[in-house]
């Protein structure tokens, strides 16, 4: 009965539609269609006890063994850490910390010992740690000039004003402008194996391979000048405040040299938090036998030249390990099989619930 | 109202102030009146130009831009944009100002192409040609060229160029008809008249030499109001001076229809003509909605204030020692350092506003407001709301208050035409105590002693016959109902004569067509009023004629009209019809009854409380325990009566009408007292009873409101038992109901004050006695209009006796239905006021279909009107405009449930969304040293509001059906659920607040751990503070999104569409903008951002984690909620898919058609 009532308006429906001149009373009927009479066909769903329990119980079984997985694959990684900043008068960096000067040309070396107790196996990664950085402060973030990073002339004539007050010196361009340039970790980490025989052997370390690839080759771009000398494209510029060396003499390596150095561009990505750390090079694998760093004593010999002290600042160097997941971070592993239970508790608790209130309601349900 | 008046002031005063004055004088022809008779002032009027437009081209930036930022949400967001130009913000003035300026771009584009058309439609009105009177020729000459004092000639279905006094028309008896459609929406022909004077006129050389002035009043709005004085000078005589009212004067927008042509004169020109002072708006409503949403609204500007506040204070605490506010790698520029460091900490604080100001959504503004204009077209979309008779469905006049349908506590209703059908049907008429009952088969034949039950005196003949003659003369003539005629004038005799459909009576009440049609069975046939004579087909075939000298209006307050007609023998060519029984009937009876050539008669019909105090003579008892009977049984009752005038008595009468009608100010009152002079000392003829069905399903309807919690009062101006017998009939009161009467009555015989107390100690008693079962027994009040004033005067003696005001509250709030009779319009309107300002607030909704129902209508937070039989004027003023009164059941619990659970869960969503979006950043600020580093890239802090998380909430807004219509009907108890703005209450609130802040600390300390000193990809490579942010607005959008899925219950494609759609646009967006070095840009720090993020295993893993974790607590507390105390709509929900035929659905089906039920 309805239906037949429906289709019959619908044809009604059409006709307006399709007579333009139809007479005016007819063009106010609305039309019967599913949208306009909100009869859309939908789903429905509702979320029960009965529907939800499924769901927290496949979560749960689910969330716990990627909990466990990734728990364990974190506690494979092996990672080392050593704080070499010196603001204890035992540290061998005392010393450098102390006397720190800007006006200081020759740099002040250090020398750490420590220890690996495990073989690391795989690629090792050496990292550079800063506590209490700001790299994420907001006049920080803001203080670059990605165009002129780009390799942009004009912008490497004539910086852009956030880089104030690191954009020029007595009307000279500063290249790299900004703050962050200015602030570029400097410190040189190189690492000895003390062989049992009482030599050290330095560990070759690769400084390529630790920034994004796009922002080496993309992002990140020298300016192409008329020649293709680094230091002549660079003339007109000086160098940032705080450095030793102007950009085109970061590295030898002209493919790691001025705006696409490495070290430069992974200091350029600004940190998330004040304690961060840095790649800084790669020890690369040499054969499927030996493990990459033996279990051993070791040698860290830092050139001091980064001041750390006056904001209470710290630094470490980080050797570590990767799995597929990243270096080690046991907080995802633990937080899988943490919300994994819950879901799976929940999942009782709500089958409980079921239970006593489903048949509760359905008897409720069929009284009224 | 206020609006108007101030607007005529100031127009008056920008006019010039040497003519503000009350009334204006129009020269006719622009003529100079004769030297002697009163000064020549030319007056300036506007031309005839209609603006309707609002801009100009030139004003169109600059006034658009004050008018839209005169809102205090578009204010607020400039201020904002502003700062952020002016300081040295965290983020670009791009991400406020691109929002802002899109939304003040689409308004202005709206605005400006409305604007435009008014201007091409007022263009083509302006330019339309006019026929003008110049010089004794007719020339044609533009619209907006016309002047005040031009004379117009106007051809059949031209519509009137303004407003105009009629001075002739074709026709001879200077009368022309016409529609005002476009005004009111009436579409029946309304008669207007000329003067006696002018109506001659039949050549343009004969209006041309008119010499005449007329003085009026200054121009306002009211349709049906219009007080002029017409001076015709005549060879240097004394002026002839005429009154003018409404029926002389044709309006601006109307059309003549009917008659070939009318000459008349312009007396309101361009923006003054009334159609024009009608244009504005009528005051804004606002919804409780809309209420709630500004009070959270300066709750998240608190939170605003204080999170800024308390960063800044945090942020010099923190930077105290100088390392940290300038460490050697991030030093000041010099400018910066040389500021004072309390403007410096101002501008840091105004940078924190701007870095939160988020959390007040600009959005949210355009999207309920698009919610509200969108979802406003379902109501009128609605095909079971379309009445096929009408030709019409409901229509909306006001987006506003959509969401207020479904938050209605109380319902005010009309009784004629809202609650029963306004089509009446002459039942009965009682003459002297002899009950007549006309039966539609034995036309023109008197049935007299039908139903002889109530007779008297059954002695037939004798005066009788005269008595029975006389009443339905009376009834013959004392109407204002026109024939509608067809083309022919010889069709219409015939046509009426014999009964054929090609004439019809028209009148602006029903009541009246229904007694003419009723006297035509009886045999007495109205044939039509001309040259103001009156003509009437007796029962014996003959036409009697009778001049038609006063008509005394009916109005509300005296309910009550009379006429004043002489009869005369006309071109009858003998009398024997009329005045057969003169010669028999006894001297007494035969001087009462008989109606002699030259007699003034004054025949008055009106309400029994009306008329009987005015009886004289007559048989009061009788007709009055007929009337009473007859009103029992919900039939509408009118008495009649008659006085015969002599000359000196309708010389006096005349004296006192024409002295009110020329009066200039205070027309009205003085015409009211003159009709009260005049209706006195009636000799009761009899009384007539007049059927209102009632309205299809309105039993059922008032019985769904019912159990949906709310209270339905009727406010009539009907009399109590006849309002009392509808109420039953629809199920008003039932039989279980216990009436409480607060009436005339009873208050005369006790106090009012006892009458009250007594009634709220039965009230309360009961209450106590039943306890929980408070359903068993429940009350009706009655009250009349009379005792509700002595109510809700102010009480003079002091406090002692406490409020009566509050008394009568107390009383009405434990009734579950109302009934008030005998009422004002403006009482009605006074008690919905009353209810509206009692300490709960209620939200009222007035229904009606009547001009009396008007005041009611706009006093309601919702007026709904019903377009009837009554006229357009309700339909008009009201925000709601329906067909039917049953429709209101679909209107308030299907429409006005979706649409306040809709915007219920869009306000709070929205600032759900924007917490979780903007606590983050707060966050965020404590591991940044308080340097108002945005979380977010400038890109995503811009489109976040507007088009990665808009489309989902707005479509769910628009479509969302948590229960089924079907469902939603047949249970109307689920109503309640809803009550008292439920959904947006501050726990609510709180509860949702607390998730956006419990989500927010999920996504930015989840993010926070993963990135804590680690590495997170498995070349090594470390990951910066953009893919922090990132990383947390990806799983931002994800839970949001997710969120409203889960709230969704009423999946249609285009909430897959919207919802899949928008999160696939996110990720999209994302892969676009850190796909290229975008070269416009002065930064590059998305490139390859998002990308390199996805690359990352553990990024996927921590986003998936972190969207189950925001998105459990919520899930438990629906589960949980549902399984331990479910609300009805909840079980409603769940036996959705058993849909079985429930018993209510077959109570729905039996319908109590008409009759009473006691």
């Amino acid at each position: 009965m309805m239906a037949s009532s429906y289709s019959a308006k619908d044809e009604d429906g059409h006709i307006t539609v399709s007579g333009p001149g139809g007479g005016t009373l007819r063009n106010k009927k609305p039309e019967n269609t599913a949208f306009k009479q909100q009869r859309l066909p939908a789903w429905q769903p509702i979320l029960t006890a009965g529907t939800v329990l499924p769901a927290f119980f496949i979560i749960g079984l689910i969330f716990i063994p990627i909990g466990i997985g990734l728990y364990v694959t974190s506690n494979n990684i092996k990672e080392f850490e050593i704080d070499y900043t010196g603001d204890d008068t035992s540290s061998p960096c005392y010393n450098c910390a102390k006397n720190f000067s800007w006006n200081n040309t020759k740099s002040c070396t250090c020398t750490i010992p420590f220890q690996l107790d495990q073989p690391y196996e795989s690629n090792v990664f050496m990292y550079y740690g800063l506590s209490n950085f700001y790299q994420n402060h907001r006049r920080y973030v803001k203080s670059r000039d990605d165009s002129q990073l780009n390799g942009n002339i004009d912008s490497l004539k004539k910086p852009s004003k956030e880089c104030e007050p690191y954009a020029s010196i007595d009307n000279k361009p500063i290249a790299p402008c900004g703050a962050i340039a200015n602030s570029m970790f400097n410190d040189t980490l190189t690492l000895f194996y003390n062989d049992p025989n009482g030599t050290s052997v330095p560990i070759p370390l690769t400084s390529t391979g630790i920034a994004w690839w796009t922002d080496k080759h993309v992002k990140f771009r020298n300016p192409v000048g008329t020649n293709s000398n680094l230091t002549a494209v660079f003339q007109g510029t000086v160098k940032p405040v705080n450095w030793h060396r102007p950009v085109y003499e970061l590295d030898t390596d002209p493919e790691n040299n001025g705006f696409i150095n490495e070290d430069f561009i992974v200091w350029m990505r600004t940190a998330a938090l004040p304690t961060f750390r840095k790649l800084y090079r790669i020890i690369q694998k040499k054969n499927t036998m030996a493990p990459t760093l033996p279990r051993g004593n070791y040698t860290l010999v830092v050139d001091y030249n980064y001041p750390v002290r006056s904001f209470e600042g710290r630094k470490r160097m980080i050797l570590s390990t990767i799995s597929w997941m990243g270096g080690k971070n046991p907080f995802l592993g633990i937080a899988y099989i943490t919300v994994g239970s819950v879901c799976f508790f929940l999942g009782v608790v709500l089958l409980v619930i079921h239970h006593k209130y489903g048949n509760r309601n359905n008897s409720a349900n069929i009284s009224n | 109202m206020d609006f108007s008046l101030l607007r005529n002031i100031i127009s008056r005063y920008c006019v010039g102030e040497e003519i503000w004055v009350d009334s204006r004088t129009v020269y006719i022809g622009h003529k100079e009146p004769p030297p002697g008779a009163e000064a020549y002032i030319p007056q300036r009027y506007p031309d005839n130009r209609i603006v309707s437009s609002k801009y100009t081209f030139w004003n169109f930036i600059p006034k658009n831009l004050f008018e839209q930022f005169r809102r205090i949400a578009n204010f607020y967001f400039l201020v904002i944009f502003l700062v952020q130009l002016i300081i040295d913000t965290p983020t670009s003035p791009v991400t406020s100002g691109l929002p802002l300026f899109f939304v003040i771009t689409v308004t202005a584009i709206k605005q400006g192409y409305e604007d435009w058309l008014r201007h091409k439609a007022d263009c083509s009105i302006n330019e339309c040609p006019v026929d003008v009177v110049q010089q004794g020729k007719v020339v044609r000459t533009q619209s907006h060229k016309l002047r005040v004092g031009d004379i117009v000639v106007v051809k059949e279905d031209e519509t009137f160029p303004c407003d105009l006094i009629l001075l002739s028309s074709s026709r001879s008896d200077g009368t022309c008809y016409v529609t005002t459609t476009s005004l009111d929406g009436e579409s029946s022909h309304k008669t207007y008249y000329a003067i006696p004077d002018t109506m001659a006129f039949r050549t343009e050389q004969e209006v041309d030499l008119l010499h005449a002035t007329i003085e009026c009043e200054q121009p306002q709005p009211d349709l049906y109001k219009f007080v002029g004085r017409i001076n015709i000078y005549k060879d240097k005589e004394e002026p002839v001076a005429r009154p003018l009212g409404a029926e002389n004067l044709l309006l601006r927008g109307a059309t003549l229809k009917n008659t070939q042509h009318i000459y008349a004169v312009a007396v309101y020109t361009g923006m003054e003509t009334k159609m024009a002072l009608n244009y504005q708006s009528k005051s804004q409503k606002r919804s409780a909605v809309e209420k709630s949403m500004n009070a959270f609204l300066i709750v998240y500007l608190c939170i605003l204030i204080s999170k800024a506040v308390i960063n800044t204070v945090l942020k010099y605490a923190w930077q105290w020692s100088p390392d940290r506010d300038e460490p050697w790698y991030n030093h000041r520029t010099e400018h910066e350092r040389q500021r004072h460091v309390v403007i410096r900490a101002f501008t840091d604080f105004l940078a924190f506003m701007v870095l939160f100001n988020y959390i007040i959504p600009v959005s949210m503004y355009v999207t309920v407001e698009m919610q509200k204009f969108l979802g406003s077209y379902f109501i009128s979309w609605d095909e079971e709301m379309f009445d096929e008779e009408l030709g019409e469905g409901a229509q909306v006049n006001t987006s506003d208050l959509n969401e207020e349908l479904g938050q209605v506590e109380y319902v005010f209703t009309d009784k004629t035409g809202t609650l029963t059908e306004n089509n009446m049907e002459f039942i009965e008429c009682c003459v002297d105590g002899n009950v007549y009952i006309p039966h539609a088969i034995c036309n023109g034949q008197i049935l007299s002693a039908a139903s002889s039950i109530d007779m008297i005196d059954s002695s037939p003949g004798g005066y009788r016959r005269e008595y029975e003659d006389l009443f339905f003369r009376a009834l013959c003539l004392c109407h204002t109902v026109q024939v509608k005629e067809e083309e022919t004038v010889d069709g219409i005799k015939r046509g009426i004569h014999q009964g054929r459909p090609t004439s019809f009576y028209i009148s602006s009440s029903p009541d009246e067509v229904a007694l003419v049609e009723g006297m035509k069975r009886l045999g007495y046939t109205y044939l039509r009023l001309k040259d103001n004579y009156m003509e009437i087909l007796n029962k014996d075939d003959e036409i009697e004629r009778f001049e038609l000298l006063h008509v005394l209006n009916f109005d509300s307050v005296r309910r009550r009209m009379s006429v004043i007609v002489k009869s005369s023998s006309g071109k009858i060519s003998s009398n024997t019809g009329l005045f057969i029984g003169c010669s028999s009937c006894s001297w007494l009876y035969g001087y009462l009854f008989c109606v002699l050539p030259g007699d003034y008669l004054l025949f008055c019909k009106g309400a029994d409380s009306s008329i009987f105090p005015r009886v004289v003579s007559g048989k009061v008892e009788q007709v009055k325990a007929r009337v009473e009977q007859n009103a029992v049984e919900g039939l509408r009752t009118l008495c009649v009566a008659y006085r015969r005038l002599s000359q000196s008595e309708y010389q006096e009468a005349c004296h006192h009408l024409m002295e009110a009608k020329l009066a200039l100010q205070d027309r009205e009152q003085r015409l009211a007292q003159a009709y009260d002079i005049i209706e006195r000392d009636f000799v009761l003829l009899g009384a007539t009873a007049v059927e209102d069905r009632l309205q299809e399903k309105a039993a059922d309807t008032i019985e769904s409101l019912h159990k949906a919690g709310m209270k339905v009062w009727v406010l009539t101006g009907d009399k109590m038992e006849t309002a009392a017998a509808t109420c039953y009939a629809s199920k008003l009161f039932r039989r279980t109901t216990q009436i409480l009467e607060l009436t005339k009555k009873r208050t005369e015989e006790q106090s009012l004050h006892d009458v009250l107390f007594e009634l709220n100690r039965t009230v309360l008693r009961q209450r106590s006695i039943s306890g929980l079962s408070v359903d068993c027994l429940d009350f009706g009040l009655i009250i009349d209009g009379a005792t509700l004033s002595a109510v809700l005067k102010p009480n003079q003696e002091g406090a002692g006796h406490g409020n009566y005001r509050e008394i009568f509250l107390e009383i009405c709030r434990n009734c579950s239905a109302v009934l008030c009779c005998r009422m004002a319009p403006l009482q009605k309107a006074q008690i919905v006021k009353l209810i509206k300002a009692s300490k709960e607030h209620p939200i009222t909704l007035a229904i009606g279909d009547g001009a009396n129902d008007v005041s009611m209508i706009l006093e309601a937070h919702v007026g709904i009107g019903i377009m009837g039989k009554e006229g357009r004027q309700a339909a008009r003023n009201s925000d709601y405009a329906i067909p039917k009164f049953k429709h209101l059941k679909k209107m308030l619990l299907v429409h006005g449930h979706y649409y306040y659970i809709r915007i219920a869960e869009l306000v709070q969503y929205f600032f759900y969304k924007n917490v979780c979006f903007i606590f983050p950043q707060f966050l965020y600020q404590f591991f940044c040293g308080f340097s108002q580093q945005p979380l977010y890239d400038t890109a995503y802090l811009t489109l976040y509001n507007i088009s990665f998380t808009s489309l989902p909430i707005l479509l769910y807004s628009l479509v969302e059906q948590h229960v089924s219509m079907d469902t939603l009907k047949r249970e109307p108890s689920l109503y309640r659920d809803i009550a008292k703005n439920s959904l947006l209450r501050w726990p609510v609130f709180l509860y949702w607040t607390c998730l956006g802040v419990f989500d927010a600390v999920v996504f930015f300390f989840g993010a926070y751990f993963l990135f804590d000193n680690t590495t997170f990809t498995s070349n090594g490579q470390m990951f910066g503070n953009w893919t922090f942010g990132t990383l947390i607005f990806t799983v931002l959008v994800f839970t949001v999104t997710l969120k409203l899925a889960l709230d969704t219950h009423h999946w249609t494609w285009i909430n897959h569409f919207v919802i899949w759609g928008s999160l696939l646009f996110y990720v999209i967006f994302s892969l676009l903008w850190g796909g290229i070095i975008w070269p416009f840009l002065n930064y590059q720090r998305m490139y390859y951002v998002f990308m390199q993020m996805l690359s990352s295993g553990p990024a996927w893993l921590s986003i998936i984690l972190l969207i189950t974790v925001s998105l459990l607590p919520d899930v438990i507390k629906k589960v949980l909620c549902r399984a331990m105390c479910p609300t009805a709509t909840e079980r409603a929900q769940s036996t959705r898919p058993c849909l079985t035929v429930e018993p209510s659905t077959i109570f729905m089906l039996s319908q109590s058609s008409s009759r009473m039920s006691f």
